[in-house]
């Protein structure tokens, strides 16, 4: 396998173990916990598309400007994932916050005790 | 019960055969495509930054980051908001801790200084090397936390971070303002001379707004935290409460 498809693999794996996480446990803590892994595997896999095999980091200090083109990689979705990252953890912040919320005002974490939105 | 505890295997081996296909057809590009060779053939010339990175986040799609950083400030202060709501009465903030150990204090004294001076090399380095503004704000934000997990009892003041956060924000908004009137457009970055490629001043704006992106997410992050800390205590009180 190539540097490439050990990352692509990776983070698919991540992103159905994360949604595997959120769709079985009952607990929110591990809820959140597994969306953060989903959404880790998604970083993943945005990073690995942008690769190129056999080229360096976007970064011009040893690469001449010349022939940056034809030596690094892609820098769009390095630019993109670190926007993801940030967006990822404030939700991840909020996410936790409304679960102490709900733990305050109920005082459970399980996710069965909360049916009104049920259907 | 079994149909139900069935579905979400269901779910994800759809989702897993589609990876399956998206991964077993994938073959990486040999070139770079049109926007990419773009931003590699130009970026030297236009913005002055040896990080292309760095200048695809803070010149070309500078928009997209003041609204990042915008959407972290409402995470910030949604945060804060929902945590206050369901706050324990105050007045006993950090009863409910034991002191922490000497090793945990010594070595805060010690790190704190140390990691603030890293955070600070990242983002003022953002635009050379791999870092800037957002990994700096995380770096200064994990200092704080650490004088929070040694000195639980006395947070840092909601004050100084709202000063330090809004200050920043106004600042970035007025450079980006400022490239309206005397460059390009809104959060041009040649604002500023580019000066010599690879020195510390240059680039033109890109280390200002990057310094300033740093103290901002940091305060963000320094905020974030100290609001779940404060939640922390409340439960701790309550517990002691119902001791």
């Amino acid at each position: 396998m190539t540097l490439v498809q050990i990352a692509l693999a990776t983070g698919f794996l991540l992103i159905l173990l994360g949604l595997y996480g959120a769709l079985t446990n009952r607990n929110i803590l591990r809820m959140i916990v597994s969306f953060t892994l989903a959404s880790t595997g998604v970083n993943v896999v945005l990073v690995a598309v942008g690769y190129l095999p056999g080229r360096e980091a976007p970064i011009l200090d040893t690469i001449p400007v010349a022939d940056a083109a034809a030596r690094i990689t892609d820098p769009v979705p390095q630019a993109l994932v670190l926007t993801a990252i940030v967006i990822g953890l404030g939700v991840t912040a909020l996410m936790l916050a409304y679960a102490y919320r709900l733990f305050r005002a109920r005082g459970s974490l399980d996710i069965s005790d909360y049916t009104e939105l049920k259907w | 019960m079994t149909t139900r505890m069935a579905i979400p295997f269901v779910l994800l081996l759809i989702l897993g055969s589609v990876f399956f296909a998206l991964f077993t057809g994938y073959t990486p590009d040999e070139t770079l495509n049109r926007t990419a060779s773009y931003y590699a053939t130009q970026t030297a010339s236009e913005t002055g930054a040896q990080n292309i990175v760095t200048a695809i986040i803070v010149t070309y799609r500078g928009l997209d980051t003041l609204g990042e950083v915008t959407v972290l400030f409402l995470t910030a202060a949604i945060v804060g908001l929902v945590l206050a709501q369901s706050k324990a009465p105050k007045g006993r903030s950090g009863s409910g801790f034991l002191p922490s150990g000497e090793l945990l204090t010594t070595g805060t004294r010690m790190l704190v200084p140390v990691i603030l001076l890293f955070g600070a090399y990242v983002f003022l380095n953002g635009h050379l090397t791999p870092g800037g503004g957002f990994q700096g704000g995380a770096i200064v934000a994990s200092a704080m936390l650490l004088m929070l997990l040694a000195n639980p009892a006395d947070g840092f003041s909601h004050r100084l971070i709202s000063r330090i956060e809004s200050t920043a924000g106004l600042s970035y908004v007025i450079i980006g303002l400022l490239g309206l009137i005397f460059a390009g457009g809104f959060l041009d970055t040649t604002l500023l001379p580019l000066g010599r490629f690879g020195s510390i001043l240059s680039a033109g704006a890109i280390p200002l707004i990057y310094v300033l992106i740093g103290l901002k997410v940091g305060a963000e992050f320094s905020s974030i935290l100290t609001s779940l800390e404060e939640t922390v205590q409340d439960a701790a009180n309550d517990t002691e409460d119902a001791q």
